[in-house]
């Protein structure tokens, strides 16, 4: 069960946006392998602190999988080497006595570094301004019961809204294409009849915000897919592209 | 001594919050426009405040301290909301809902405000589908229910095991919605570090803006506006190990108590029975497992001495436990609810078999929670389709697959049915300074039931605040936007300043996180799951200490005038003191046991809570006398017109 190990920490440190960056060794002695990711991150600033040095900056917040808010590229890989967990779910058992790890922020032009792993996302905003709701003020709605939904289109819409807006489908995509993301949210409203109703107008307001905002395009290379911490699938692309091609032909 | 207001309507039960709408004040059209409020928080509360005052065509600006509103901790609430839909025709209807919320608040709630609350929870539902929130369904197309604690009908819609995640998603699409209508403006990575009063011309002292930090800039800035709204959540991280996401505080909350508003009933914490167990010292938080769960695993420990040392030691396997020498300690105690039973009573119920050796991990602090007989009766794919995530989840933390071994759970602190204090209209007693959700103290009095904290954040964020907030700006309408020149933020600017300058000079030893620990340890040892009059006096001169070692250990590296994530947590933490000591003086005050407040003193001979109504029935209001005071106390009675107040059973 419980053991412990040593290893070496690469971490990327950079002050602000505009400055240069650099990778920085940091040693890690006889750590739990139990201890998450990002408790031994914890462990690496409380000695950093205690030696009077600035701790390394990185996001979090609620260590559970879903709130979005961690990121980190480890050895390679947005959200590490575990498939379908973010970083706060990564154990320590994932990794060997003696190894050296490197953890980079998400490196994209749509995600500016704020400092050290944490960067901007608020370019994800913008992409739902554009379009990602559907345009209901509060009240004046029928009855929840009023419109059956069949329990798979349920399911895929589930599905697609598991989407939790970390970015790591962009930090993947060699293209720096943010397609899964918006895919994920055209495609669940576009299943439901309550979304419909405008799904021309979203998938060409939301893919414009995303192409204004220096995302790249497709090219269908799935790493989005692979590396998805909730495992959205690409056909939500295909479907995005379906009611892209569908909008375009009828104006 | 102030007189407490709590501005209930006339009239029955049932027509009160409708003759409240027919009759209050409302701003028209053209007024709205020339009103701002400021929301400060964007989670299920915060967020369907901002998007819906947004929508009614006020000018709203919206603070996070997230990097996007979607990350507020709402997302990670899991099981599901309660409404009194009767969809499955099972005998539910808004006063069930009332009755079990008031009664699973163990008699400490207002009942006007419980039933408006049971009242609106069908327009939640109503509203989320229209947004596109994928509900669970079945196969005729209908929404689907389940069961939750407390309750003996089925009226809980859940979105798999995410369903906070998709009600505050419906939340932040229709505030981008608003966003892009140009009603709302966001405020991210921005925090808030005091709220501002300004004088009237008639001296009356109103809530106008507030001060707030820019976290990625480290500049402090100032925002006014025509009325306040704070939804920022409880204080469960005073503990330290929590539910709770790692950036939850109370600050915003203690900072409008110590401008005036009072604080009520800070003792009443919850402790939620199905969290994974604590597993070592640098752990950061407790992860919780839905209260779903409960629908189909079974809680027990070994009825023999003897086993639980064995499990304890490591050299025995649970699945060797014949079923006959299993205690099902909480179907054999209270047979009419089992493993239903609300969350005080299961956590409580874990305690005892754990204070007496019972306990299954290496820690004893751990009972299981079995699914193997769900297993047998449903099969291994009916209970993947309904717990797939959690179970995943579970593995992922702990190495342990729980299709084959049963899951190991303890208690933690998860939700503060404690708040800021609010009156009918949610309106604190500050005029202008609004509470919603988490932060006040309204709808869940000693103990929240399952899936209602969901149902209260959206309540009063799309249907009770954007009507109540109208009868306060309506005499506003006059008033033209501030500026943020005028002294009284100079002044609150000032003050914030020196207090972040004073902490950067401590040039101590100790880290943010090293206090916070010690802070948190008190906290469960002296003022957690039972507690005493000793334990309570130990814990206040322990948070002293504390505080004073805040004061002269602490060390924040780096600069203040930049992003400096260490004095964000050390602003926090000081709050989370102050926290700790109020919650103490509440726990002291309050002789008697209700809900998740467990006086050890007080307990029937069975060891449930014994409540003393004859003394206690009453919203312990703190009103704040300035520092290193105490606070001074401030009683609003409870009063039971429609239920008759008894005994909490679950036992038959």
């Amino acid at each position: 069960m419980e053991k412990n190990i040593s290893f070496k920490l690469k971490i990327w440190r950079q002050r602000g946006p505009k400055e240069k960056g650099e990778f920085k060794l940091y040693e890690m002695k006889d750590i739990p392998t139990d201890t998450s990711f990002l408790e031994m991150l914890d462990i690496l600033n409380e000695q950093l602190i205690n030696k009077g040095e600035e701790p390394v900056v990185f996001d979090h917040d609620c260590r559970e999988g879903i709130c979005g808010m961690c990121s980190l590229y480890i050895n390679g890989h947005p959200h590490g080497p575990a498939t379908g967990a973010t970083t706060c779910q990564l154990y320590m058992r994932r990794f060997k006595d003696g190894e050296t790890i490197t953890v980079e922020p998400w490196r994209s032009a749509g995600f500016p570094v704020i400092r050290d792993l944490m960067v901007d996302r608020r370019a994800y905003d913008k992409i739902m301004q554009a379009g990602g709701y559907v345009s209901i003020n509060t009240g004046g709605v029928p009855d929840a019961n009023a419109i059956p939904i069949s329990k798979e289109k349920a399911d895929l819409a589930m599905d697609a809204a598991s989407c939790i807006g970390c970015g790591a489908c962009v930090a993947a995509c060699k293209n720096g294409s943010a397609m899964l993301f918006v895919s994920a949210k055209v495609s669940q409203l576009a299943l439901l009849p309550q979304g419909k109703v405008e799904a021309a107008r979203r998938a060409k307001a939301m893919l414009a915000k995303m192409d204004e905002l220096g995302f790249g395009n497709c090219t269908n290379t799935r790493a989005c897919e692979a590396e998805c911490p909730k495992c959205i699938s690409i056909s939500n692309i295909a479907r995005l592209n379906r009611e892209f091609i569908a909008a375009k032909l009828s104006d | 001594m102030a007189t407490i207001d709590s501005k209930i309507p006339e009239g029955p039960l049932a027509e009160k919050w409708s003759n409240y709408k027919a009759h209050q004040k409302l701003v028209n059209p053209a007024n709205k426009r020339k009103l701002d409020i400021i929301v400060v928080g964007s989670g299920l509360a915060g967020a369907s405040a901002a998007a819906t005052l947004g929508d009614l065509g006020f000018k709203v600006k919206c603070f996070c301290i997230q990097d996007s509103p979607r990350r507020a901790h709402s997302i990670a609430a899991q099981g599901g909301i309660n409404a009194a839909k009767n969809y499955q025709n099972d005998g539910d209807s808004v006063y069930r809902l009332f009755y079990d919320t008031i009664k699973g608040g163990d008699y400490r709630s207002r009942e006007a405000n419980v039933y408006r609350l049971a009242e609106v929870s069908n327009n939640i539902i109503d509203q989320c589908v229209a947004q596109g929130v994928p509900f669970a369904r079945e196969y005729g197309g209908t929404l689907a229910n389940r069961s939750f604690g407390g309750a003996q009908v089925s009226r809980t819609f859940y979105a798999r095991g995410q369903t906070g995640q998709q009600l505050l998603l419906g939340a932040y699409s229709a505030l981008s919605y608003q966003v892009k209508q140009g009603n709302v403006e966001l405020f991210t990575r921005c925090e808030m570090l005091d709220l501002v009063m300004i004088k009237d011309a008639d001296g009356k002292e109103r809530a106008r803006g507030i001060i707030y930090r820019d976290l990625v800039t480290g500049e402090i800035k100032r925002c006014s506006a025509h009325a306040v709204v704070i939804g920022t959540g409880g204080y469960g991280n005073t503990y330290f190990l929590s539910t709770n996401a790692m950036a939850s505080n109370g600050s915003a909350a203690m900072q409008c108590y110590r401008k005036g508003a009072w604080f009520a009933n800070p003792a009443f914490a919850q402790i939620h029975p199905t969290c994974i167990p604590v597993h070592g010292d640098k752990q950061s938080k407790l992860t919780l497992m839905s209260e779903s769960l409960r629908n189909d695993g079974r809680i027990w420990v070994p009825k023999k001495l003897e086993d639980a040392k064995k499990l304890q030691a490591g050299t025995l396997n649970p699945n060797d436990i014949p079923d006959e020498d299993r205690d099902f300690y909480l179907e054999r105690r209270y047979p009419a609810f089992g493993n239903l039973v609300p969350r005080d009573v299961a956590s409580r119920a874990a305690k005892e078999r754990c204070d007496k050796g019972y306990g299954v991990n290496n820690t004893g602090l751990a009972v299981f929670l079995d699914f193997k007989y769900a297993i047998q009766r449903l099969g291994k794919q009916a209970v993947a389709d309904k717990y797939g995530n959690l179970f995943d989840m579970y593995e992922e933390i702990t190495d342990v697959n729980p299709y084959e071994n049963p899951m190991m759970i303890f208690p933690a602190i998860h939700y503060t049915m404690g708040g800021i204090w609010v009156d009918y209209e949610l309106q604190t007693s500050i005029p202008g300074l609004f509470a919603i959700g988490e932060c006040n103290f309204s709808d869940h009095g000693a103990n929240r039931l399952g899936a209602s904290a969901l149902m209260q954040g959206l309540a009063d964020g799309y249907f009770v605040l954007p009507y109540t907030i109208q009868n306060y700006l309506s005499d506003q309408i006059q008033v033209p936007r501030f500026s943020t020149d005028l002294p009284e933020f100079e002044a609150a600017e000032k003050a914030v300043k020196e207090k972040i300058a004073k902490i950067m000079s401590i040039n101590g030893k100790r880290s943010v996180d090293s206090i916070h620990k010690e802070l948190g340890h008190i906290m469960w040892e002296y003022v957690g799951m039972g507690r005493t009059e000793q334990s309570l006096k130990t814990a206040l001169e322990k948070l002293d200490k504390v505080e004073k070692t805040f004061w002269s250990d602490l060390r924040v590296p780096g600069d203040a005038q930049t992003l400096n994530v260490e004095l964000e947590k050390a602003l926090r933490l000081l709050d989370f003191i102050e926290i700790g000591k109020l919650m103490a003086y509440d726990g002291l005050n309050r002789e008697e046991s209700c809900g998740g407040h467990f006086r050890e003193e007080h307990q029937t001979p069975e060891g449930e809570a014994l409540r003393h109504d004859d003394q206690f029935s009453y919203v312990a209001c703190w009103n704040y006398q300035g520092e290193g005071k105490a606070p001074e106390l401030l009683k609003e009675p409870l009063n039971y017109e429609y239920i008759k107040v008894q005994t909490r059973n679950y036992k038959n």
